[in-house]
């Protein structure tokens, strides 16, 4: 069917989501401490600049690909399927990452500088979402549903 | 002089904010932006040719910030893996000859043949106070910020002592201590190392107007402080009376403390490196390029992402409706 979301949207969406959580682990000073690092192949994840900017690139990756889904989702999809709770549930833990996302991503630039606590809770709230994301993702994993969509009717 | 004032963040403050939520972040009101470099940042110039490395300013610092130094719990909490190491100043309380918990700011000496003669500068070092600080900007927890005044802080009611502040400075400036902080009350064994520290400019003195102890301490008025713009002014005609060189402008993407010299900064660092006075808590004076610089290209590309997501998926439907007409398959 034309109008189905294609599967790569999803493999696009679950190595993108991965990737990111990866890299989002690597700023914290963990890898190295827990041998991860020592790993061969595996040593890039101690580098702290590089894994940012690899959570920059993966990030414009994922948000442009929910900007896809969204325009998609508003002109054609919804016709035909409709959210699942775990799915709205994890829309709304997307929306929270991404918000965030964008604004320490604003606070890294040289023009743009807020105040340290609203950088602090900015960074807890983007931390809290991307583990409320994770055990969204679990359930819907474990409950057999993790689509986020299901067809209409 | 007229200082920013700031507002401290107490510890309850910050326990209250988090249970209102940190959605409330997302209210406009709560987002305070503010160009960084503006005027309303404070630098600092120093006049190496001026100090005589006395360490009157290092006194004042150690004495004055001494209540916020730490005073760790002992015996600390054995680390899981093992490689984690303690960091434990609090028995070399004394060192003043290096960056510590206990010591923000020492004087490094240099002596270099320059125009013919040997010349000795003394160059007074501690954080820089970074204008786009990668310390602050890469901390994962938040704990490290900067301030409107262009202040650089870590908070020690926050901070877990990871010391990746420490890692990806420049300069390598933060200073460990375990023991303390908020890391013994989650999970001491397994993450967290205490707390780091460094020089805060004073910033309680600066709330209210006050300029940092270093500053008004040195008896041969080697600081000065003033809004950033005007000490970038002060700096270059400094540089330019003594036919001289400055530290600080432009490294790391620019800083707010700028250094001038009668004598070449790579000079010095050079004569450093040969007295081997470089090394763990003992910044360097070579070249440092904008750390942050990748990720300030890269932030409009993943800032606007979404919009080209957007843009594809609509253009891409409309391509595909168009098609499915001429093909005779329209709906
Ligand atoms: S800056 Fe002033 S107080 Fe500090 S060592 Fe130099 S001359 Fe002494
Ligand atoms: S000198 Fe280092 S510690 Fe100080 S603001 Fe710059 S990056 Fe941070
Ligand atoms: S500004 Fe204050 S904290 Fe920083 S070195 Fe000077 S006296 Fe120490």
């Amino acid at each position: 069917m034309a109008n189905r979301p294609a599967p790569w949207i999803s493999r696009l969406y679950l190595g993108t989501v991965a990737a990111l959580a990866l890299t989002g682990m690597a700023q914290m000073p963990i890898f190295k401490r827990y041998y991860i690092a020592d790993i061969p192949g595996l040593g890039w994840l101690a580098d702290y600049y590089l894994t940012n900017k690899l959570h920059y690139g993966l990030a414009a990756l994922l948000l442009a690909l929910c900007g896809f889904a969204l325009a998609r989702w508003l002109l054609d999809w919804r016709r035909r399927w409709r959210l699942t709770a775990l799915g709205r549930t994890r829309v709304l833990f997307l929306a929270g990452l991404a918000c965030t996302g964008g604004l320490r991503v604003l606070k890294n630039r040289p023009d743009w500088s807020f105040d340290p606590f609203t950088v602090m809770l900015v960074d807890w709230t983007h931390l809290g979402f991307a583990v409320l994301l994770g055990l969204a993702a679990l359930a819907a994993v474990v409950a057999g549903r993790s689509a986020f969509a299901r067809p209409r009717g | 002089m007229s200082l920013t004032k700031k507002t401290v963040l107490s510890r309850r403050g910050f326990l209250r904010a988090l249970g209102l939520g940190g959605l409330s972040v997302l209210a406009p009101a709560a987002v305070q932006a503010r160009a960084k470099g503006s005027e309303h940042e404070l630098a600092t110039l120093l006049d190496l040719s001026r100090c005589v490395g006395c360490g009157a300013c290092v006194a004042a610092c150690r004495q004055g910030n001494a209540p916020k130094f730490p005073e760790p719990v002992k015996p600390f909490p054995a680390m899981v893996p093992a490689r984690s190491k303690p960091e434990d100043w609090s028995e070399k309380r004394e060192v003043d000859d290096r960056l510590t918990p206990y010591n923000w700011l020492f004087i490094q000496t240099a002596e270099v043949d320059w125009k013919g003669e040997r010349v000795t500068v003394h160059i007074p070092r501690r954080c820089l106070h970074c204008v786009n600080p990668p310390c602050a900007n890469l901390c994962p927890w938040g704990a490290a910020g900067k301030q409107d005044n262009g202040i650089v802080r870590i908070n020690d009611q926050v901070c877990l002592g990871g010391a990746k502040c420490r890692d990806v400075c420049p300069w390598k400036i933060p200073q460990r201590q375990t023991g303390v902080g908020l890391y013994l009350k989650l999970l001491p064994r397994f993450g967290g190392n205490g707390v780091m520290y460094k020089c805060d400019r004073c910033h309680e003195l600066v709330a209210q107007g006050e300029q940092p102890r270093c500053v008004t301490a040195c008896p041969f008025g080697v600081q000065s402080i003033g809004p950033r713009p005007e000490m970038i002014e002060r700096a270059r005609a400094l540089a330019r009376d003594m036919d001289g060189y400055i530290y600080g402008l432009e490294e790391n993407g620019g800083t707010n403390t700028f250094y001038v010299s009668p004598v070449p900064f790579d000079l010095l660092d050079a004569a450093l490196a040969q007295a081997q006075a470089k090394g763990p808590g003992r910044p360097h004076l070579g070249t440092v390029a904008d750390s942050m610089a990748d990720e300030s290209n890269l932030a409009w590309a993943t800032l606007l992402a979404p919009l080209a997501g957007v843009a594809a998926g609509t253009l891409g439907l409309i391509a595909g409706s168009n098609k499915d007409k001429e093909d005779g398959h329209g709906e």
